[in-house]
């Protein structure tokens, strides 16, 4: 239900976003494309191959082939006792997938939002993130908790609510979350190699997105590193820290800024927790200038960590206030221009960016 | 997956014949609690014929007895009809339905605890005609030990506790023959997810009075390396996983574990103890729930001992106990005498069996009693009468009943009771200098373990307080090593 709801107002955004996709492609002649999905449900396909420890949970994933079909096909490959449909108890479930883990096997767990992981969560932390450190290292926890996080598109306040920040604040966790093909595949299977408990988020919308990838990353073997961001755009100017969509959203805003002079550094954070501050205090020490983006509430969010760690690190090489860009304080509302309204927007990012660079634009930031 | 009855009930013969269980297994006339098939739908339970239900109550709050449907007692008639009336069944995806044309509830329950398998008396004398797993001297010898062991561990603990030697303990007393005779009757490759009243079955296992001792002091020999709280034991030799506060978590950790058992087609099984408390949580539905669609080889083991901290089982579920539920979810169960060791180790015995060669869950209701506080936090003359306490510790004593019964046997006397007495009261006295008086874990264990390897912002800040320590000895304690 949920699911068909969401692929019809995807096709929706979808428009919004093929402007950018055709961008890419006119660029890449040889290289493939994938999206986000199928770099999903290939990196699980090939983890499990690889590893007979591998078993997938969660609600729909087997029979359904996935509430956003991202385990398609795998319960016809690799049967029942590794494709598991569970009952409707993310309580149980997750509770059940860390004693499999406290045992020795790597159960892939998946929550069909992160909105319902607070059913969870008491074994995601308790359970999972201090194990290890309770028992002085004699029980791991090699479990990946995965699905989509934040906003969709008109699913209301109890379906779009960002975890990034609640996640990434709690010791024993890492925190990934992807933007493109090549973080889905690469940062999945690191994941799922991890021996720690990762908590992994996806975005809904991103699912049908496309992007380009080279055959490196369409290897097997190909995995990428765990706390490492990247930067997607070089710039001089002022920095534009991101993750999941927004990332796409920072790199759309650095487009239109360069044709008013200002050349933004984009870096997709990819790892939330542990967080790459060498790469963010590089940038910012070369450009002097910070903006965080990111579509969950703004108290204690990423950004405020960011911005935190810059100040300590950094702080002499500052020439404006750091601003963070976040969703509304409110809790997501339905209506489709009162949504549009709660999460930040391109023209956010770049009016924010011109306040940094001091291009009189007013703080107060309006429709 | 699970709604194939011929199947299951083909196994079910062949099993009975081998181990000799069709007589535990039809115990009593109730057929409730002994559903082998799960597509039946059989009463929930038999109503006793009560004379004077009041004189049941012990507890508060049994108002509710004197109300019953007149039309439970025709639920009997429901299960002798038969399979084949097709013009009153409904082939549905859960199973066949079978219709009836009269209203009928389901009552609520009873205030008596139906079918409590008990094997040796109030005097630790066998009665007569039960069904029990014989159990050879040594294995009794060795189990009277042990709950004996586990009853002055307890006792000295709880002192040093009050003496301020230690800041927290937890006892175990009145619960001593569900901890050793469970243990005993499992192997060491079962894994156990303990609460956190079980310290018994770890002592069974071999863990040492100076490793209990390590943990509760929190020192540098402690397998806990200091990070948690006294009575918080975990040791994975003797798989057993480390205590966790929180309540019921481990039911469907334990769950997991023998889905994964059963994966691994290991001959073992998953074993988890909670309290009558514990089963309030919701981790203890979704887990009976999920081990019973998932067919694991788990073993669940309550202790109902009749009160949580303060709360009676009066206020915490309305149930016939716990035995029912894990009916209910389709789940077999029993309900034994917690104090009775043989009936608790006959009983674990044939679970185990069950739950690994059938491939199912078993749960286990022990019927005991708390006879400590909660805790050393809690002084329970606040909420129960101190002479229900005492009775129970005295005329209910679990070991003194075992020993009544190995001493008819031959098998102990009052010199080895005396010399086992004294020996591991000196054993513990010295255990617990020893563990007072070892160093603190290192200053570098507070770093480690919070991931498979130490990353850097934790290697730095364990720079830092090296040198600021280094800086500011003074203000720092002079017992931790660096």
């Amino acid at each position: 239900m949920l699911a068909t709801a969401s692929q019809r107002i995807l096709g929706q955004s979808f428009q919004n976003i093929r402007p950018a996709v055709s961008v890419l492609r006119s660029y890449s002649s040889a290289a493939k494309q994938i999206t986000v999905r199928d770099a999903l449900n290939s990196a699980l396909d090939e983890e499990m191959s690889a590893d007979p420890k591998v078993f997938l949970m969660g609600e729909e994933v087997g029979e359904y082939q996935g509430a956003y079909k991202i385990t398609k096909g795998l319960l016809e490959k690799y049967g029942p006792e590794r494709v598991l449909d569970t009952p409707i108890t993310e309580a149980g479930f997750t509770g059940i997938g860390v004693g499999a883990a406290y045992y020795g096997l790597k159960p892939v767990v998946e929550f069909m939002t992160f909105n319902f992981s607070m059913q969870a969560i008491d074994h995601i932390i308790n359970s999972a993130a201090k194990s290890n450190y309770m028992s002085a290292g004699q029980i791991s926890v090699p479990i990946v908790f995965r699905g989509p996080n934040g906003a969709a598109a008109g699913v209301g306040a109890q379906h779009s609510q960002c975890y990034a920040s609640w996640y990434a604040s709690c010791p024993g966790l890492k925190v990934l979350s992807p933007y493109n093909s090549e973080d889905a595949r690469g940062l999945l299977k690191a994941a799922i190699r991890d021996p720690d408990p990762v908590v992994f988020l996806e975005n809904e919308l991103l699912y049908g997105e496309s992007f380009s990838v080279s055959d490196e990353v369409l290897d097997s073997s190909f995995c990428l590193p765990i706390g490492k961001a990247k930067i997607e755009r070089e710039g001089k100017d002022v920095t534009i820290t991101a993750f999941s969509k927004m990332v796409g959203y920072a790199l759309k805003a650095a487009e239109m800024l360069e044709k008013d002079g200002i050349y933004a550094e984009v870096i997709n954070l990819r790892s939330i927790r542990p967080l790459d501050r060498s790469t963010i205090n590089a940038s910012v020490r070369k450009t002097n200038r910070l903006i965080t983006v990111e579509e969950g509430f703004p108290q204690h969010g990423v950004g405020a960590e960011i911005c935190a760690s810059v100040v300590e690190e950094s702080f002499a090489y500052l020439d404006a206030p750091v601003e963070r860009i976040a969703g509304a304080d409110v809790p997501m509302p339905y209506a489709a221009n009162l949504e549009r309204l709660a999460v930040p927007q391109i023209e956010d990012i770049v009016r924010a960016a011109k306040r940094a660079c001091y291009r009189s634009v007013p703080l107060a930031a309006t429709a | 997956m699970a709604f194939c009855s011929k199947n299951s009930r083909t196994i079910i013969n062949n099993l009975k014949s081998k181990l000799g269980l069709s007589r535990l297994m039809n115990q009593g006339s109730d057929g409730c609690l002994n559903n082998t098939n799960p597509c039946r739908f059989l009463p929930l339970t038999t109503l006793p014929q009560l004379r004077n239900p009041d004189s049941y109550s012990h507890k508060t709050g049994h108002s509710f007895c004197s109300q019953r449907f007149q039309s439970t007692t025709s639920e009997q008639q429901f299960a002798s009809l038969p399979n084949g009336e097709h013009s009153q069944e409904l082939d549905f995806p859960g199973g066949k339905v079978v219709f009836s044309p009269e209203m009928r509830f389901l009552s609520e329950s009873p205030c008596v605890y139906n079918n409590c398998y008990r094997v040796l008396d109030d005097n630790g004398q066998l009665i007569g005609n039960s069904n029990f797993v014989q159990v050879s001297e040594e294995i009794a010898v060795k189990m009277y030990s042990s709950m004996a062991t586990l009853q002055i561990l307890d006792t000295i603990f709880y002192e040093a506790q009050r003496q301020g030697r230690i800041s927290f303990y937890l006892t175990t007393i009145g619960e001593e023959a569900i901890n050793i005779a469970s243990a005993a009757a499992l192997t060491s490759d079962d894994i156990v997810f303990p609460q956190y009243r079980e310290p018994g079955v770890l002592l069974w296992r071999g863990f040492t009075l100076q490793e209990f001792a390590n943990q509760c002091f929190g020192n540098k020999a402690d397998y806990g390396k200091g990070r948690q709280m006294p009575i918080h034991y975990g040791s994975n030799k003797h798989n057993y996983f480390t205590v966790s506060s929180t309540i019921a978590t481990q039911i469907p950790h334990a769950v997991g574990a023998a889905y994964s058992l059963k994966m691994d087609k290991k001959d073992a099984c998953a074993v988890t103890f909670f309290g009558d408390g514990g089963t309030s949580e919701g981790d203890f539905h979704a887990a009976l729930n999920f081990a019973a669609v998932t067919e694991s080889p788990v073993i669940f083991i309550c202790r109902n001992n009749g009160w949580a901290i303060s709360t009676p089982t009066s206020d915490q579920f309305r149930s016939e106990g716990i035995a029912v539920r894990g009916q209910a979810y389709g789940v077999r169960s029993i309900r034994v005498d917690g104090n009775d060791a043989l009936a608790m180790y006959s009983a674990v015995h044939a679970a185990r069996e069950m739950a690994i060669n059938e491939h199912r869950p078993v749960l286990i209701e022990a019927i005991t009693y708390r006879v400590g506080h909660h805790s050393t936090s809690d002084d329970s003359t606040k909420y129960r009468p101190a002479d229900e306490i005492e009775w129970w510790r005295m005329a209910r004593d679990p070991v003194t009943r075992f020993r009544k019964w190995i001493e008819t046997n031959g098998w102990w006397g009052s010199e080895a009771e005396s010399q086992l007495r004294s020996s591991i009261r000196n054993e513990l006295l010295q255990a617990i200098q020893i563990a007072e008086r070892a160093e603190k874990p290192p200053v570098n264990e507070l770093f480690t373990d919070v991931y498979d390897n130490i990353p850097s912002n934790l290697r730095d800040q364990e720079k830092l307080l090296r040198e600021t320590i280094n800086r500011h000895p003074a203000d720092y304690p002079a017992d931790v090593p660096f």
